[in-house]
């Protein structure tokens, strides 16, 4: 306990081991302490609100002199904990009220590839999906997607999913990832699952060509299913202007009850009650590296999967009464 | 181990610092350094113990230079100029045409042994359809069609074809990410010496650079050490470009994509549409290239990393930061005191 009461108002230079990590750890491990250190903290240290702002003094003057660490993705950990995850983190709780369960099956210090269901117009699934994984799993861990290339030439768009450690679906960059034992997000359906009608909901759709299957063999890395239940009613689509799509330049152009009647006000999207559930991880390092090469090994897998995520999803609706309570 | 080595583009500083430094090795009897212009006064020094002479890899007289020096290795630098990534130059000629008349030359010679080639890891070109970071043999998706970058790829396609028609010889291509350093002068160091640094609005691009004291290093073992193939050369860690103009204490100006290479040409004293030769385009999805290939075979990793190797460009240079980095610092401390008035 000695050093937990050391709070550093001048964080290290890579800035990765933030005074707000430290602070952090220091709270959970006063909840482990005694009564008796407890009164001590709250009478001798700065209140809390000082040390908030102390931090986020820290915060603003590292981000005006640089002093950051972006890895070989463009992934800014700093960032992405202290800006995105907090607001993402709100939405998380108040809007859509996610209850995540199956955490323990995701790995808590190796490589893994989350493989998931993918709908609800705007990626809302995949973000949350990202918080569930570094605010409730113990290990805190850092889900790093992979995206369409629409979304990395997109200004703006592309550098934020870079900032916030996506990079594009291909297979040297999964393949990267998971050797370094990152924990790998991946939706195979694609836009044709995002951008789906709302009478499709829940109908999982066709799973890619397998890529991540192999990439994960390669790597010997876990398949771990996720499925997603809520995501699919946030943004009723029930119609499409392909001329407008194809004008912005977008997959599909949306049509909901409230958009684009309603616009911007139109994009909220409904606040459905969300499940997300992660299922025991299949293994892959079993089949052995060359059936990688092997497209019958490859399918059976890529369907195990889908079969897996796809009766989770009848299993989770069945459980639930109402889209908006649960 | 080579006798006498042959160094093209010795008026770079690259070049003529390797050039000096070979003919400082104890088993290297003969240095020769050529250029279509004489090094300024400080590389000649450099480069003392080497000798120079003035000829045009372009001209037939190649040749003659090649076999009156009796060279049984060469180091092509001079087909990819400092900061090749950048600029877009109306010298195509000498770096096509010139690396091909040098490799005919090579062709026809019995005693070359072993080519070094500079190159660039901008053959891969930069595109969001690319991977994140570009191995040897990543097949780029979008690659360069214009300027510098193109005829990279073009003096890299020659030096395959030779490598094929003399497999005798054994061929080392260098792609060196943009180098970076206070002597180096080239169209990157030049856009962030600028007080206004333009940016593409919406994309902050990952930068891996390099220093040029580690690309000394890799190509000085390329020439004494046997090392065939195609190796990237970049130190590890990325920058992205709004971080480098925050650490170089310049002000970003984002602005769209079209106006910031007119802009960034006019700071950089290449005129707005190109007139001096030189135009500059602010990079906007970067690319990174991975040195395991590098580390494994050479045996070798950068001794600096891309923020040292630019850090050191910055203090270097003596650039100077519009907002002094104490003021922020001085800024801050002041509000944790007022702070723990407070409390």
């Amino acid at each position: 306990m000695a050093d937990a009461r050391v709070i550093p108002l001048y964080p290290d230079e890579d800035g990765t081991s933030s005074a707000w990590g430290r602070c952090r750890r220091d709270e959970d491990a006063g909840t482990g302490a005694t009564g008796s250190d407890g009164a001590d903290d709250s009478e001798g240290d700065p209140a809390g609100w000082q040390l908030a702002l102390a931090e986020a003094v820290a915060f603003a003057r590292r981000r005006l002199l640089g002093e950051y660490t972006v890895d070989e993705f463009g992934f800014d950990r700093e960032l992405t904990d202290r800006v995105f995850l907090p607001a993402l983190r709100a939405v998380y709780d108040n809007w859509f009220r996610v209850e995540a369960t199956g955490l323990d099956n995701v790995p808590g210090d190796s490589a893994a590839l989350v493989v998931a269901n993918h709908s609800g117009t705007l990626p809302w699934d995949a973000l949350m999906t990202t918080v569930a994984l570094h605010e409730q799993h113990p290990a805190g861990r850092h889900l790093r997607m992979l995206g369409a290339d629409v979304v990395f030439a997109t200004p703006f768009v592309g550098t934020l999913a870079r900032r916030s450690g996506q990079t594009l679906a291909c297979n040297e960059d999964a393949q990267r990832l998971l050797r370094s034992g990152e924990l790998v997000g991946v939706w195979p359906e694609g836009f044709k699952g995002i951008g789906k009608p709302f009478r499709d909901r829940y109908k999982l759709q066709r799973f890619g060509r397998g890529g991540f299957v192999s990439a994960a063999m390669r790597c010997g890395a876990p398949i771990v299913p996720c499925s997603i239940v809520g995501a699919e009613e946030i943004y009723p689509k029930i119609g499409d202007i392909p001329p407008l799509a194809r004008l912005l330049g977008l997959p599909y152009f949306p049509v909901t009850p409230f958009f684009p009647l309603l616009g911007p006000l139109g994009a909220v999207p409904l606040p459905t009650k969300w499940y997300i559930e992660f299922g025991e991880p299949i293994e892959t390092a079993d089949h052995g590296a060359e059936a990688s090469e092997d497209p019958m090994v490859i399918f059976d897998l890529s369907d195990r999967v889908r079969e897996t995520i796809q009766e989770t999803i009848y299993r989770l609706l069945a459980q639930r009464d109402s889209v908006f309570f649960g | 181990m080579p006798e006498v080595v042959l160094v093209t583009g010795v008026s770079d500083f690259v070049g003529a610092h390797l050039a000096g430094r070979l003919a400082a090795e104890p088993g290297v009897r003969r240095v020769v350094g050529v250029d279509t212009v004489a090094p300024s006064r400080e590389l000649a020094r450099r480069m003392s113990g080497a000798e120079f002479v003035r000829a045009d890899i372009r001209h037939p007289l190649i040749s003659r230079v090649l076999a009156d020096s009796g060279a049984d290795t060469v180091v092509h630098a001079g087909s990819a100029p400092e900061g090749a990534t950048l600029a877009r130059s109306s010298a195509t000629e000498t770096r096509v045409l010139g690396t091909m008349r040098l490799l005919a030359s090579c062709q026809s010679s019995a005693r070359v042994r072993k080519l070094v080639l500079r190159s660039t890891t901008a053959v891969y070109g930069s595109s969001p359809r690319d991977p994140a970071v570009f191995t040897e043999d990543t097949a780029p998706r979008d690659p360069p069609s214009s300027g510098a970058a193109r005829d990279a790829v073009d003096v890299e396609g020659y030096v395959r074809g030779f490598a094929r028609r003399r497999p005798d010889v054994g061929v080392t291509v260098l792609r060196f990410a943009d180098l970076v350093g206070p002597r180096i002068d080239s169209a990157l160091t030049r856009y962030f010496a600028a007080p206004v640094v333009p940016t593409v609005l919406g994309w902050d691009a990952c930068l891996q650079l390099l220093h040029p004291e580690d690309a000394l290093a890799v190509l000085r073992r390329a020439v004494l050490e046997d090392h065939p193939g195609v190796f990237n050369v970049g130190a590890s860690g990325v920058l992205t470009l709004g971080q480098a103009v925050r650490r170089a204490g310049r002000l970003g100006v984002p602005v769209p994509g079209a106006l910031a290479s007119s802009l960034a040409g006019l700071l950089t004293g290449g005129g707005v549409f190109g007139g001096a030769g030189q135009r500059v385009r602010p990079p906007d999805f970067g690319r990174v290239a991975d040195t395991t290939r590098l580390r494994r075979c050479f045996g070798f990793t950068p001794r600096w990393t891309t923020r040292q190797a630019f850090d050191d460009f910055v203090h270097g240079r003596g650039l100077r930061p519009l907002v002094a980095p104490e003021w922020i610092e001085a800024a801050e401390r002041e509000v944790d005191r007022a702070m723990a008035r407070i409390g």
